[in-house]
């Protein structure tokens, strides 16, 4: 089972739930998933929270017939990397018949569960995408 | 800084080793090493292992203590052992960090050796761990597995440059034909194209197929000072460069999704090093996770044009006898991905190609062999050149 | 100081069963099992989704219609019997997506199918008492019933959010009055640790039901002074399209009163979201100064009667987010296979 504590899961469930990441004023960057130190200018950055429009494209996909452990029971499910419109990009399950998959395909988030630790643990929920 | 050569070497048998431990696995490569080079156990100034992850296989960590324990260099020489870790790089980094030991200066011999034990869990759960490498915070918890990433490599390489499930198939056709002929490679079966299409679908467009296998096993290496190397071997294989580089962790930060760009760039640092292009390499070994791994790596590495891979492994030319052979050993798809252990075994497919006494998959005169160890989707790549000329 | 609805969100899965394909695995007659409960077809949650996830896509609709800051909101209150968790509310989960957090209060309410009507009358009192500035009541449900039980065949998944105020400029519908009727009634019940609700058959009915029902409107009717022909449309809980088309009757109102609320036949039954989905349907169409009267039931039992008028604010916010017919169209249709996957009715460890 890909699980986290409860401590791990909650400290960055307000970016999962609301897609908030965060924005470099110094050069101007997007990133999410959110980083305490921008990449690009390092100490110089200046980062705060930002919250994204979740309008986004899909990037590449794939379908996935072996699952990872605890979501065997989503077989087959669609797994994608969404550029988000303010530049980043995040990996998330696509809510799609794989039939219906194409790149560059427009998608929007929707609140789901992840997933769970186990039938009496904690459940994750976050967001995934749609397509428009 | 001094020269640094490979003295002694030795791979176990890859495979679904039952009945062998990780102890026993790892015993196993050191001893053969040190009596390939002839080396005594009071030679051995430092051992350096690479192992992804004791903790999640087999609940053990502490590793280079352990093997240090049961290779009888603890308890009376107390050889200081190390464990370093990349990922499925954990071995190339073992090889890196035993030859800056040796080249520095300040250790001598050195074994620098690979080791994972992969079967004593379930295959889901080794999966999970394996799934370890990428970001487990932003893909693993999305349900993203290895070949998943993989296959969102290949989708758009696919889109991108033209690439046919095909052309990603012939990868593993090339890879088992030189498996056959390894005697310690996991398969030694021929498959064809037709029998990877028609395997089970992993993560679309992977099928099992295009997928290296889990696999128990180990790997060493006897490192030197050049100048002292006759002492031991008459055919010491120099090594010309060393080099790492890292990426984003995840593939979803990468600049572009079908360049691995830490293999780009622990590339052109090797080839700065040994002051030599691609056109010098006789063959490499590259880390064939997966088939697209194999396509992206030739690319990256410089072997042939970005989006060129596919066409250039139907071609033939990555063949034994080809222009560029690539896997000799059967790479991570035939001969199997006990995945500290790769690095390690990549290293020591080259010296015995270079030595001559690779058999029947010998490449005819090879001079100069390179390999490419890569940690998760691209997070960490180790590339080394190695030569019969000092 | 008046209470109001200052905006509401729907939500409904995209899944979709037949009565027919139910029928068909239990070996049931599918055409009597239609015109008995007047319901063709239920909707059902995606693997992933629970009455927290619908709670939140509801919720969110219900923000995102109004254009509201969730700060404003001072009390999250979600009614479900599903809630997925026995203890830890599914309300904090929504009020952290909606961003209301964390100057507010939260509770998550059951009481059978009306904990959502309950969760409105409790943000009522707290916005009319000024202790809170916005109140946003849900209810939501992905519903359950046991295999080959009569209740597989209705019992659905949805949820309807109201963002209930008391600043009058605000409402897209005023709330005129509310009035309950409750008794001690076992007509429904789960269990603690129990998978699937039992309940008492026709024992739900007269006693139940259409007691609660009755009692409620006329009630609510008696103490405003109102009577059947004052309402242009009028919702009454919909576990079938049966109940709610005989209390109509009974109660003096008409078919056509009833028709825009009457959503059962292609949902099934919300449970918490059930009579509040009716109210959603009847506000996606009412025209300003139209009234409402509606009725929700809970088994245990009691019945919360409502009464609003639609005030000229509907026609500029209703299509800022979906409305329930929209949320209707193009279902996707599964077998009883999938169905029984997506509802985790397989187990897998």
């Amino acid at each position: 089972m890909i699980t986290m504590s409860v401590p791990r899961f909650w400290r960055k469930q307000v970016a999962r739930y609301n897609l908030i990441g965060t924005h470099c004023t110094n050069c101007k960057t997007y990133y999410y998933p959110p980083r305490n130190m921008c990449p690009k200018c390092r100490r110089d950055g200046k980062l705060e929270n930002f919250k994204f429009s979740g309008k986004g494209e899909i990037l590449t996909y794939t379908v996935i017939h072996t699952a990872a452990e605890g979501f065997e029971k989503q077989t087959p499910y669609v797994l994608g990397i969404v550029k988000l419109e303010e530049g980043p990009s995040l990996t998330s399950q696509i809510v799609a018949d794989p039939e219906d998959m194409k790149i560059g395909m427009k998608v929007r988030p929707v609140f789901r569960k992840l997933g769970e630790s186990s039938e009496k643990g904690m459940i994750y929920y976050g967001t995934k995408f749609v397509p428009e | 800084m001094r020269d640094v050569a490979i003295i002694g070497v030795k791979t176990t048998r890859f495979g679904e080793n039952w009945d062998v431990s990780l102890r026993d696995t790892i015993t196993e490569a050191g001893v053969g090493a040190l009596e390939d080079a002839r080396v005594t156990g009071e030679e051995i100034d430092a051992i350096i292992v690479g192992n992804m992850s004791g903790g999640q296989f087999i609940e053990q960590e502490h590793i280079g203590a352990l093997i240090a324990d049961y290779a009888g260099l603890a308890k009376e020489l107390h050889v200081p052992a190390t464990r370093v870790e990349a990922a499925c790089a954990s071995g190339g980094l073992a090889l890196r960090q035993g030859i800056h030991a040796v080249a520095s200066g300040l250790e001598d011999i050195v074994v620098a050796a690979g080791v994972e034990k992969m079967t004593d869990i379930s295959s889901t759960s080794a999966s999970t761990a394996l799934a370890a490498a990428a970001d487990r915070e932003w893909e693993g918890i999305m349900g993203a597995t290895f070949p998943g990433l993989y296959a969102m490599i290949a989708r758009l390489h696919m889109h991108k440059y033209g690439t046919t499930s095909e052309q990603l198939a012939q990868v593993a056709v090339k890879n088992h034909a030189n498996g056959v002929h390894n005697p310690i490679a996991q398969y030694r079966n021929k498959i064809s194209v037709e029998d990877v299409l028609r395997s089970i679908m992993v993560a679309d467009p992977l099928h099992i197929f295009d997928c290296s296998p889990i696999t128990d096993g180990a790997s060493a290496v006897i490192l030197a000072p050049a100048d002292i190397a006759h002492k031991y071997t008459d055919t010491p294989i120099y090594v010309k460069a060393t080099s790492q580089a890292s990426d984003t962790i995840a593939l979803h930060d990468r600049k572009d999704i079908t360049t691995l760009a830490a293999s780009v760039e622990a590339g052109k640092r090797a080839f700065k090093m040994a002051k030599l292009t691609p056109n010098d390499i006789d063959l490499v070994e590259v880390h064939d996770c997966f088939t697209i791994a194999e396509i992206c790596a030739i690319e990256d590495l410089g072997f042939v044009k970005k989006g060129e891979g596919g066409k250039f492994t139907e071609e033939g030319n990555t063949a034994i006898g080809g222009k560029i052979p690539v896997n000799t050993s059967g790479g991570l798809k035939a001969c199997g991905h006990p995945v500290g252990a790769t690095g390690i075994k990549q290293a020591v497919e080259i010296v015995e190609q270079l030595r001559g006494d690779a058999g029947k998959r010998q490449v005819d005169g090879a001079e100069i062999g390179m390999t490419h160890n890569v940690g998760g989707s691209g997070a960490t790549a180790v590339v080394h050149i190695f030569s019969r000329d000092r | 100081m008046s209470a109001g609805i200052v905006s509401y969100g729907a939500y409904v899965p995209r899944y979709r069963i037949k009565v027919d394909e139910i029928a068909r695995v239990w070996g049931d007659d599918a055409n009597s099992l239609k015109s008995g409960l007047m319901v063709h077809e239920k909707s059902v949650p995606d693997f992933d989704e629970d009455t927290a996830t619908i709670a939140v896509e509801a919720a969110r609709y219900a923000v995102k219609r109004s254009g509201i800051n969730a700060q404003r909101i001072g009390a999250v209150y979600t009614g479900s019997e599903s809630h997925p968790y026995a203890v830890k509310p599914t309300s904090t989960i929504v009020a952290e997506a909606v961003e209301a957090t964390p100057v507010m209060t939260a509770a998550d309410y059951e009481f059978a199918c009306k904990a959502g009507t309950a969760a409105i009358q409790t943000c009522m009192g707290l916005v009319q008492s000024g202790m809170i500035d916005l109140g946003l009541a849900i209810g939501a449900d992905v519903a359950q019933g046991a295999p080959g039980d009569a209740l597989e065949y209705t019992a659905a998944a949805g949820g309807v959010a109201f963002i209930i105020g008391s600043k009058e400029t605000e409402f897209l519908a005023v709330i005129e009055d509310t009035y309950s009727f409750t008794t001690d009634t076992p007509d429904f019940w789960r269990r603690e640790g129990m998978p699937y609700p039992e309940h008492g058959g026709r024992f739900t009915g007269e006693p139940g039901y259409f007691k609660h029902v009755t009692h409620a409107a006329k009630g609510l009717m008696a103490k405003m002074g109102t009577k059947p022909g004052d309402y242009d449309y009028a919702v009454f809980h919909q576990p079938n399209g049966k109940f709610p088309s005989r209390a109509a009757s009974i109660l003096g109102f008409t078919k056509e009163q009833i028709k825009p609320g009457l959503v059962v036949p292609k949902l099934g039954n919300t449970y918490s979201g059930s009579c509040m989905m009716g109210i959603a349907a009847t506000l996606d169409q009412a025209k300003p100064g139209d009234r409402i009267f509606a009725t929700a039931f809970g088994s245990g039992a009691g019945g919360d009667a409502f009464s609003f008028t639609v005030t000229d604010k509907i026609e500029e916010i209703r299509n800022k987010a979906p409305t329930v017919m929209e949320l209707l169209a193009d279902p996707i249709y599964v077998d009883y296979a999938t169905y029984a996957k997506h509802k985790g009715k397989i187990r897998l460890a």
